[in-house]
Order: structure tokens, then sequence, then C-alpha cells
């Protein structure tokens, strides 16, 4: 999933200084199951800012909604009846719910309410981690099920840097385990450890980021064209 | 938490949350959660710009009236002393309308 956290409160008093009236939109997918911007978050997040607002003497009036998907526009789309009366909207969506409400919208002005962090999951009650960082050509064939690029601090392929301690942490952050020692150690519990002396070559970064914007184009998918000449 | 803080909208200029004793709860921690939420409420409450002090949480069985007056009254007097919150009255605001179902 991917995974947010609310902006501060004052982060989103700065944001709505001057607006009158403001829709909160929370989105019902993953920022809803990692709590940052569910129909409950969005509740609290609202009465928070309202009352803020209030005590400053420049009161805002913030309705609630959600949609179940801020990252589809036909999720969205009922929206645009009913926004031509506010000022703003306040996204609780993951940036690309927030940038799918501004693409649909482009007369409202459109703002983020939470901070996108990661695409990773609950590793225990109340903490997300990191587990995948997109670089479209997974490698988690090689690496037992781990990945480093993810979870390795260095991106390393090839082993260890060196760092790692006794416990088998990570030297950049003692509360991290190192990717490697747990790629070890689990390649050595499927008694396929042999596979780690294969040195992996230079990764092609042209799959990721590096490669600028990405793009999926599914053409069993997409709509069919008439061939108007026949 | 949602609803601690729509009461301080409505009106109220303090919020005193009683749970079961520790150890002792029929939902066996749900009066622990209940203690974090109210302290993140706390922490709310203080990025808004009201004393964190406004929302508590005790812990008191129905067996113990006495200590529960004197917990009330201790809390009272608090409150008196913060003054009221300065939200005048809750502000108009509604939730729109689901389109289907719904949504958690």
């Amino acid at each position: 999933m991917i995974v947010a956290d609310q902006k501060p409160i004052e982060d989103i008093r700065k944001m709505l200084k001057g607006k009158k009236k403001v829709l909160a939109i929370g989105c019902g997918t993953c920022v809803a199951v990692c709590f940052a911007g569910g129909k409950r978050e969005v509740g609290v997040l609202s009465s928070a800012v309202r009352m803020a607002t209030e005590l400053e003497g420049e009161p805002v009036q913030i309705d609630e909604t959600i949609v179940q998907r801020q990252c589809e526009k036909e999720f969205i789309e009922h929206l645009g009846d009913q926004l031509g009366e506010y000022d703003a909207v306040l996204s609780l969506g993951c940036g690309v719910g927030v940038q799918t409400l501004a693409d649909q919208f482009p007369g409202t002005r459109i703002l983020p309410g939470l901070n996108t962090k990661f695409m990773g999951g609950p590793t225990e009650q109340g903490v997300w981690e990191e587990r995948c960082q997109g670089c479209g050509n997974c490698l988690l064939e090689y690496t037992g099920g781990i990945c480093p690029i993810s979870r390795c601090a260095k991106q390393l392929m090839n082993g260890p840097c060196g760092g790692t301690d006794e416990g088998g942490r990570c030297e950049v952050d003692p509360d991290t385990p190192c990717a490697w020692f747990n790629i070890w150690e689990r390649m050595d519990a499927l008694d396929i450890q042999d596979q780690l002396m294969e040195i992996q070559p230079p990764k092609d970064w042209s799959t990721s980021r590096d490669g600028g914007r990405r793009k999926i184009v599914r053409k069993d998918l997409q709509k069919p064209k008439l061939d108007e000449g026949s | 938490m949602g609803h601690i803080l729509k009461t301080f909208e409505d009106g109220a200029d303090g919020v005193l949350v009683a749970g079961c004793l520790e150890g002792r709860c029929h939902f066996q921690t749900g009066n622990l959660y209940a203690r974090q939420r109210v302290e993140h409420v706390a922490e709310l409450l203080d990025q808004i710009g009201l004393e964190g002090e406004r929302a508590r949480m005790i812990n008191i069985s129905a067996g113990m009236g006495a200590k529960f007056a004197e917990l009330a009254n201790e809390f009272a007097k608090t409150i008196s002393a913060l003054g009221p919150t300065g939200l005048k009255k809750k502000p108009a605001s509604r939730e729109l309308p689901l389109p289907s179902g719904k949504i958690e």
C-alpha cells in the first residue's frame, strides 16, 4: 500500500490562510488502512483545523467527504457539481490522489493534507515500513524475497557493506535490520545461499526514476478504436 | 478521537474520559488504547492552541464513587482555572453524501 502521514496542523493552517470554505476529501483505499486519510482521520483533522482557525479569529468552514479511491477519476467525478462553492479542497489522499483531483478539477485549488511517505506495509500494530521503491525491474527472485533497494540504506546489490553489527543491524540506523544479513539468513534457510555467489551486474536504473516519468500502456485494455474506413 | 474533538467544538471546555482500572478492563487492553488516544487528543489540542490538559484520562472502577467525585472535582478546578476555550459556537459544517455505500 501507499503509506502516508498527516501534515502538521500548523502547515495546514498556513495553506488554508485566507480561505473561508474548504472541502476535506478523504480516500478509502491505502491511506484509510494506514490511518492517515480515511473517514475518521478526515473528521479529526477537520475538527482540529476548524477549532484552530476559529481561535485565530479567521474561522474556516471545513466540510467533509470521502471517496473510495481518489486516484481514479471515475471515483471523483461526482464531486464536480459541488466544488464550485468551495475556496479550496484539502485532499487527504496520497500524492496521486491530490494530482488526480487537480487534473480533474483544474479550476479548483487542491491542497495536500498528507505527506506521502513510501510503498510498504504494517510490520506490527501502529508501525509501517518501506518495502518497495518501484524500481521497475524486480529482483526479489535473487534476494530471497527481501528487497535491498528499499531495505538497504546503500542499495547494495551484491552483499553487505561490512558495517553490519554483530546483531545483524545496519550501521546507518541501529534500529534497522541489515537487509543483506536478512537475505543471507533467508536464503540459508531455503538452502539456496549458493545463488548469492552469482555476481549481479550493475543495475539498470533506467526503469526506475532515472528514466523520467514512467508509464504503462496496456493495449489489451485500452478502448478499441473503430476504423472509420471499414 | 473525533468525538472528543467534536465535543470541544460543541462547546465543552474540558473532556474527562473515565476507563476501567488498568488490568481490569472487560476489553482487556481497551482502556490502555483509550489512554493513548486521549494523550493524542491532548497533543492535538496543544497544536490547535488549546491547552492539552483539557483532555484527561482517568482509570476508575464502578465501586469507586468517592474517588471519582474527587477526580472529577479536581478536573473541574483545572478547567475553571484554564477558563473557557474561546470557541463560541460550533462552526457550520457538513458531511457531503456519499455516492454509494459507506466507506470507513
